[in-house]
């Protein structure tokens, strides 16, 4: 476990040492949500239904943007078999990586929702609905998304394949996602999309850590 | 060596244990290994052991198959047959027990670029399960040429004294067992004496070592082996 913590004090570190490329991520998706209600104009009653969907696409596409940072880093300057051959269990350093990866990709998207939520008019009911599903959603596009980053590690090229790779499995996270926030602006029960989405992140959390370990031993093979 | 002690009590093996070791289980084995890249065989049939104070200097052409061999002793590659034994044992029983006696530097020196000397000594400390308290970190700095550089970052160091700072990491590593592929490229005359001195150290204290290099080793107990 000092091992998993070690790593994620490691990458927090590194990304505190090169700024600009993690904050790409989190402008990237302050912009596109901004464009949205510039583009479309001043109509409440639209940009309120059209608000879920694109919060929720900007956010898997932000996420996408640092992906490949997770692994590729230190696959190209040998870190990556220095962890493979230190005394600790595998998994426990690449879920140490994909929990820096959520930190500092998803927990920003949590933190934004509310302000980027206003420019949509959305009431403050939807507001914690929005952040409490990017809250369970946005860790699931970490463990996915790091099965891509591990299997394109290496390759030329490798950042086109591993958005047609993983994007199709980001689907279920957008539409219970979005769902959820545009039910509850109709008045509907959230709890299905809800539940939904839990069970997607335990059981993207049992799965994935072991089948992106599998993959990064096989990339540094 | 007090493990040995505690489970193997018969009075003949405590005979000849002494404090610089010359332990028969602590040892590197491999039986047989083929290594296959591509279509190439690489080699076949390769058998090799080392006992503990001892230095196996891995020799070739270039692209026959050293650092190949390396990283099929590390457990990083399977051999396409064979196995590598490390104390009586095939290393993939019990990786994470290897790997904690094995301390591998490749080509690349795995150092990240944006953290400083330090910060990379402890931070590999802090994965490989090694105490390491900052005056020690820093003494092994010092002690290969990098005092008053040890808060600049990595990328402002040069090739040379990047190696300095794995010089310092195999210092405080605490492994039994080094495995080093071309350990003194980019290095100045006096680092490597310096690197030869430490590998002298490593093994006068019972440790093992194998390297690949295409200059003239001057360190005691080397068995060459020529792929």
């Amino acid at each position: 476990m000092n091992a998993m913590f070690a790593i994620i004090h490691r990458d927090l570190l590194l990304v505190m040492r090169r700024k600009s490329e993690v904050l790409t991520a989190v402008f990237f998706f302050v912009v596109v949500t901004s464009l949205f209600p510039l583009g479309i104009g001043a109509d409440p009653a639209l940009l309120k239904k059209i608000a879920p969907g694109v919060i929720w696409v900007a956010a898997l596409l932000s996420t996408l943007l640092g992906l490949h940072r997770m692994f590729a880093a230190d696959y190209q300057d040998g870190a990556l078999e220095q962890l493979a051959l230190s005394p600790q269990p595998m998994v426990l350093l690449v879920a140490g990586k994909i929990i820096a990866h959520w930190i500092v990709c998803g927990l920003p998207l949590v933190v934004l929702a509310p302000i980027i939520g206003i420019q949509f008019d959305l009431d403050a009911d939807s507001l914690y609905v929005l952040m409490a599903t990017l809250l369970l959603g946005t860790p699931v596009l970490s463990l996915l998304g790091s099965i891509g980053a591990a299997l394109t590690l290496g390759l030329r090229g490798g950042s086109v394949l591993m958005s047609l790779l993983i994007l199709p499995l980001y689907i279920p996270v957008l539409i219970f996602g979005a769902g959820a926030v545009y039910a509850n602006s109709v008045g509907l029960n959230t709890s299905g999309h809800f539940s939904l989405l839990g069970a997607l992140l335990i059981l993207a959390l049992a799965f994935v850590p072991w089948v992106s370990t599998a993959a990064v031993k096989i990339a540094i093979e | 060596m007090h493990a040995v002690l505690r489970f193997k009590p018969q009075p003949y093996m405590t005979a000849n244990i002494s404090p610089t070791s010359s332990n028969p289980a602590m040892a590197l084995e491999a039986r047989g290994l083929c290594c296959v890249r591509g279509e190439r065989q690489l080699f076949a049939g390769l058998s090799l052991s080392l006992t503990a104070g001892h230095c196996l200097h891995v020799r070739g052409e270039n692209g026959v198959g050293k650092t190949s061999l390396l990283r099929i002793l590390t457990g990083l590659s399977k051999p396409e047959s064979g196995e590598v034994r490390w104390n009586n044992e095939a290393i993939s029983v019990d990786p994470i027990a290897y790997h904690r006696e094995l301390l591998f530097l490749g080509h690349k020196d795995a150092l990240k670029e944006d953290l400083t000397a330090l910060e990379n000594l402890q931070m590999y400390a802090a994965l490989d399960d090694v105490a390491l308290p900052d005056e020690k970190a820093l003494a092994a700095l010092w002690r290969f040429g990098l005092r008053g550089r040890e808060n600049l970052p990595v990328n402002c160091l040069s090739a040379g004294q990047k190696r300095r700072v794995l010089m310092a990491r195999m210092l405080t590593r605490q492994a039994r067992l080094w495995i080093l592929d071309e350990p003194f490229n980019a290095l100045d005359l006096q680092a490597v004496q310096e690197l030869q001195d430490l590998i002298g150290e490593h093994l006068s204290t019972g440790g093992l070592v194998v390297l690949t290099s295409h200059q003239v080793v001057s360190i005691s107990n080397v068995q060459v082996l020529e792929l």
